[in-house]
């Protein structure tokens, strides 16, 4: 059935959309993700997908072009990152608020300026609030199944929604990992075939999208995305267990590591909960109840079930890989402080700001945060909430 | 009105054709105004006008369609008239 494999995240990506066989691919290249559209280009070279590819003068351009071909009635996907994801701001919106259905891998990239090409969560931060679903992913392997199930998600009839799946740029995107793969005719059984939404190229019934919607009636539209937004975490769950069928791997909203009985926690995304993990393995050895949150769906930010899982510990540490200058506390803090702050007994909370522009997350800025947290959970004492870690003073 | 509930998912538009209900001529600050007895009936103003605001009958020119004609003055520019009389102006709206 499925094969081990060893390959980079970006591979992985190229290769769920292989299975999902997109009809139109609009696409610019941008360092971490031009590897997955190259990867993506030989499939349709070599007539492995029947996609026809637009190869654009900017990302600007390739978004347009996946909003044209998903409005005249396709399946559409493509990948980018950092400066990339910056220039299509303006039309992640209209993707989102035309309700169209297209997925975007994402190598998560630090901003310029400083010029830097390397790993961090700022992009994926600055494309926060577009409307779109957002899914970070810890490796390789969840890259390729967050991708696979991304189609089934945005193409869900109830949803109809624009999805985005990260991973770490370089860290996941560039390094071989082992992975397993589900198999091709499972796969696409699984992604199913596209069924169009009011296409345009159904000429015998015309229809116009993207007209003028003023003060009369431009709230009822955002209600309505609001609403379906709301119905995005149940559908995740549903083509999560429908998934762990075909491949025997388990995904929720996030991951929970040795959270139930843990008096401090720490929440981290992507590739450095690996890290955290393996540190937290050897506190719990020493009898230190430490444990692990690991978001998955970012958009829409399951506050409750967030809350539910993290409202029992004494301290909590937030780690971002992304500051909102002027904003005091990075993305993530702020999320999960919203899903705390509805109960009487809440956690202390402390947010660290670590691995900007792909500097390393090592063990010692776990091992760091954790004696930090063991005494907060002790005294109360809070030496300051927002910290940069892994940074020269 | 339509509640948020009621609302076409995207704001997509299935009715073809229905621009025509949304009657934009109030936007206009300026308006053309027609001067039969310099039209040669070119029919260049109901070729350049954006709005199809030109009404013509049996290959003659016709009053303008004021529900729709937004003032942009394109019939005007382009109108050739008769001996260097212009058969459209444009005038200020309301006056
Ligand atoms: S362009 Fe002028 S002359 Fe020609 S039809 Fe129109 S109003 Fe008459
Ligand atoms: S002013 Fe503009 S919109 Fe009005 S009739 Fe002339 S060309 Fe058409």
């Amino acid at each position: 059935m499925s094969k081990k494999v060893g390959i980079t995240g970006n591979e992985a990506i190229a290769q769920a959309m292989r299975i999902a066989n997109p009809d139109v691919c609009g696409a610019y290249p941008i360092t971490p993700a031009t590897d997955i559209m190259q990867r993506f280009t030989s499939f349709v070279a070599n007539c492995e997908v029947k996609t026809e590819m637009i190869l654009t003068e900017s990302e600007h351009s390739a978004m347009s072009a996946c909003i044209g071909s998903s409005v005249a009635g396709g399946r559409v996907a493509t990948a980018s990152a950092a400066q990339g994801i910056a220039l299509m701001w303006e039309m992640l919106f209209i993707a989102s608020g035309l309700r169209l259905p297209i997925v975007m891998g994402v190598a998560n990239r630090a901003l310029s300026a400083p010029l830097n090409i390397h790993g961090d969560h700022s992009d994926g931060m600055g494309m926060r609030d577009c409307g779109w679903i957002h899914f970070y992913s810890e490796n390789a392997q969840e890259g390729f199944d967050n991708m696979l199930m991304a189609f089934r998600i945005a193409e869900h009839m109830d949803i109809r929604l624009p999805v985005m799946v990260g991973l770490d740029g370089f860290i996941t995107s560039h390094s071989i990992e082992t992975m397993e793969y589900v198999d091709d005719e499972t796969g696409r059984a699984f992604v199913g075939e596209f069924k169009a939404v009011n296409p345009l190229l159904d000429i015998k019934n015309p229809k116009s999208y993207g007209p003028l919607i003023l003060t009369d009636m431009y709230m009822e539209y955002r209600k309505a995305h609001d609403n379906v937004m709301a119905k995005v975490p149940g559908v995740v769950l549903e083509v999560a267990a429908e998934f762990e069928k075909i491949s025997g791997r388990k995904y929720g909203l996030f991951e929970s590591y040795r959270l139930d009985d843990a008096e401090i926690a720490l929440v981290v995304m992507s590739s450095a909960a690996g890290t955290t993990k393996d540190v937290i393995d050897t506190y719990r050895a020493k009898g230190v109840k430490v444990g692990l949150l690991k978001p998955r769906l970012y958009r829409p930010f399951p506050y409750e079930q967030m809350g539910e899982a993290l409202k029992h510990c004494k301290a909590v540490a937030v780690l971002d890989r992304a500051d909102c200058f002027g904003g005091s506390y990075g993305p993530l803090f702020a999320d999960v402080s919203n899903a705390l702050y509805h109960y009487a007994q809440r956690p202390i909370m402390i947010n660290k700001i670590y691995g900007l522009g792909g500097r390393d997350y090592m063990p010692d800025q776990a091992e760091y945060t954790i004696n930090e947290l063991i005494q907060i959970a002790k005294d109360g004492k809070v030496k300051s909430i927002k910290e940069y870690i892994g940074v020269r003073e | 009105m339509k509640t948020w509930k009621e609302v076409n998912p995207g704001a997509v538009i299935l009715e073809p054709g229905s621009a025509r209900k949304f009657k934009t001529g109030s936007w206009r600050a300026m308006r053309p105004k027609w001067i039969e007895e310099n039209c040669i009936h070119c029919l260049l103003c109901w070729v350049y006008c954006p709005d199809m605001s030109v009404k013509v009958k049996d290959g003659k020119r016709e009053q303008f369609d004021y529900d729709f004609c937004k003032g942009c003055g394109l019939c005007a520019l382009e109108c050739p008239g008769k001996k260097g009389q212009k058969a459209i102006v444009m005038e200020q709206e309301g006056n």
